[in-house]
């Protein structure tokens, strides 16, 4: 069954991002309260005009009721208020659910907003504990996996079924980092190659740091409304256009296949929902967490065949100047990774180029993007589909 | 902080108990054959709860294994193996390769089941290279 009834009803009016990077003058609380406000103001409105919050939690600063505290810092009672949970897939299932909500009357406008600050308000220790928690407590955590290793599983098995190889893997590294290199916000901007990540530190055989996406703080915000209240607004409306989930386990030592992700399920529903296929998408937004589960989506999402994608990566077609641009603020592994709000910016990104005010980095002729985020160990998959018209 | 060590439910108890004696054992369906590692309150195939313990052979293959350089914490030193284990008799789980050179490591390597203490309360069933395919000094 596919997750496609809300697509083409929905716009995206306004967006927002903190500061990223290296953010230690606000709290997670005070950067999501100031990106809501930002992207409520990006939209032309304030905030008597939004009815509906939704947010999520974050690691450095947990908060039993979070959407609600978000709101009373603000001082406002929105009709609609609640905290969402699926780890790095939040962001786009968060959308569909403002989208879902604004179809049955919940809400008219919702902003969904998060933040968070894993480098500045956590110790090393403390991000690397809380993020390898999402193990199982019982048949995981106590042999010491961390999250590096639990994505080098993944990796050694594409490696060995595929023949996919270590220098394939750092090429999608090397593309976000040249992306990044336009973008005078990303945290990482020097450009490297496949050998500068061939040789850089060990992490988790056969992953090296430059495989491994930021620790980062950073939030970001956007204002969901229908697509027939969207006009009167400052900026081009951003349609949804198709929308699709994969769920395929909590845990990876309980995944059927290594190799292959439900990313295919969230492709599938998203592309059926739009009537458009990988072939349509101008730019590709994807969840580079870690450079393995870059190319297994590049794979399952249809942009080259099962196994061939650390062929098509080391192609460099999504290198800037390549037919296929990919994550073009420079993705997680450059721009910035703040946890569970990742994926938010190549949604920002998305819109940015979409509007046509991305500057110097701007595309020619962005007409339709595909957004994917993941939860999990590649376990729970949000493909999301966005068009603007002409 | 110390190593992460498992507080087993009534329903996992048996699990534990088999890993101090030694064992390591595995859920049976008695509805529809199927073989379960976690242990659960029902069957993940047919959702029966008709499920018996049985002793598993302790063999397997290597699904996927990293080498961890860089330890979850203190309480773990690096280097190590984490590694999914494929089990002769279906099921798949998690678990350290001990006292194996990295080098000497792939996917579909046979492997045996050991035993190692978490805590004075807590065994946990690690793995070994087979005999056969282990180097001299292991």
């Amino acid at each position: 069954m596919t997750n496609t009834g809300l697509g083409g009803g929905f716009a995206l009016i306004g967006m927002a991002e903190s500061d990223v990077g290296i953010v230690p003058e606000k709290s997670p609380r005070e950067l999501c309260v100031q990106v809501t406000l930002d992207a409520i103001h990006d939209a032309g409105l304030t905030l008597k005009d939004v009815d509906g919050l939704i947010t999520c939690n974050a690691f450095a600063e947990p908060i039993m009721y979070h959407a609600e505290a978000v709101a009373e810092y603000l001082g406002w009672q929105p009709r609609h208020c609640v905290t969402v949970n699926t780890g790095g897939g939040t962001t786009f299932m968060a959308i569909n659910m403002a989208a879902a909500a604004i179809a049955a009357g919940m809400a008219d406008t919702i902003v969904v907003s998060m933040a968070d600050s894993l480098r500045s308000f956590m110790t090393r220790e403390q991000a690397m504990i809380v993020q390898s928690s999402s193990g199982h407590p019982h048949y995981e955590q106590p042999y010491g996996p961390t999250v590096p290793a639990y994505y080098a599983l993944i990796a050694r098995a594409h490696m060995d079924r595929y023949g996919t190889t270590e220098a394939q893997f750092a090429a999608g590294a090397v593309s976000c980092r040249a992306w990044a290199a336009q973008h005078p916000k990303a945290q990482k901007r020097d450009p490297i190659s496949i050998d500068d990540v061939l040789n850089s530190r060990a992490i988790a055989d056969p992953l090296k740091v430059l495989d491994c996406s930021l620790v980062s703080d950073g939030g970001a915000a956007v204002v969901i409304t229908r697509k027939d209240r969207a006009k009167d607004g400052p900026h081009r409306p951003i349609t949804m256009l198709g929308y699709g989930e994969g769920h395929a386990y909590e845990h990876i030592s309980q995944a059927k296949d290594l190799t292959t992700s439900a990313a295919v399920q969230s492709g599938r529903a998203a592309y059926a929902a739009s009537g458009l296929t990988p072939d349509d998408m101008d730019l590709l937004q994807l969840y580079d967490c870690f450079t393995p589960a870059l190319l297994i989506q590049i794979e399952d999402l249809g942009f080259c065949e099962k196994g061939e994608g650390g062929d098509w990566l080391a192609s460099g077609v999504t290198l800037p100047g390549g037919s296929k641009p990919l994550n073009t603020h420079g993705g997680m592994l450059s721009y910035c990774h703040p946890g569970n709000p990742g994926a938010m910016f190549g949604l920002t990104e998305a819109i940015t180029q979409m509007r046509g005010d991305a500057g110097e980095r701007q595309l020619p002729d962005i007409k339709t993007t595909l957004c994917h985020a993941q939860g999990g160990i590649m376990s729970s998959h949000a493909s999301l589909i966005l068009g603007v018209e002409d | 902080m110390a190593k992460p060590v498992p507080q087993p439910t009534p329903t996992e108890q048996p699990f534990y108990d088999a890993c101090a004696r030694g064992e390591l054992a595995l859920q049976l369906c008695q509805d529809c054959g199927h073989r379960l590692f976690y242990p659960r309150t029902h069957c993940d195939q047919c959702h029966s709860h008709d499920l018996i313990w049985q002793t598993a052979s302790g063999a397997g293959r290597i699904a996927s294994y990293t080498v961890v350089r860089r330890g979850v914490s203190v309480d773990f030193e690096a280097p190590y193996v984490i590694a999914l284990i494929d089990l002769d008799e279906g099921p798949r789980m998690m678990s350290q390769i001990i006292d194996a050179d990295p080098e000497s490591l792939a996917v579909g390597l046979s492997v045996t089941v050991d035993f190692a203490a978490w805590s004075e309360e807590i065994t946990l069933p690690v793995f070994r290279l087979h005999p056969a395919l282990a180097g001299d000094d292991s």
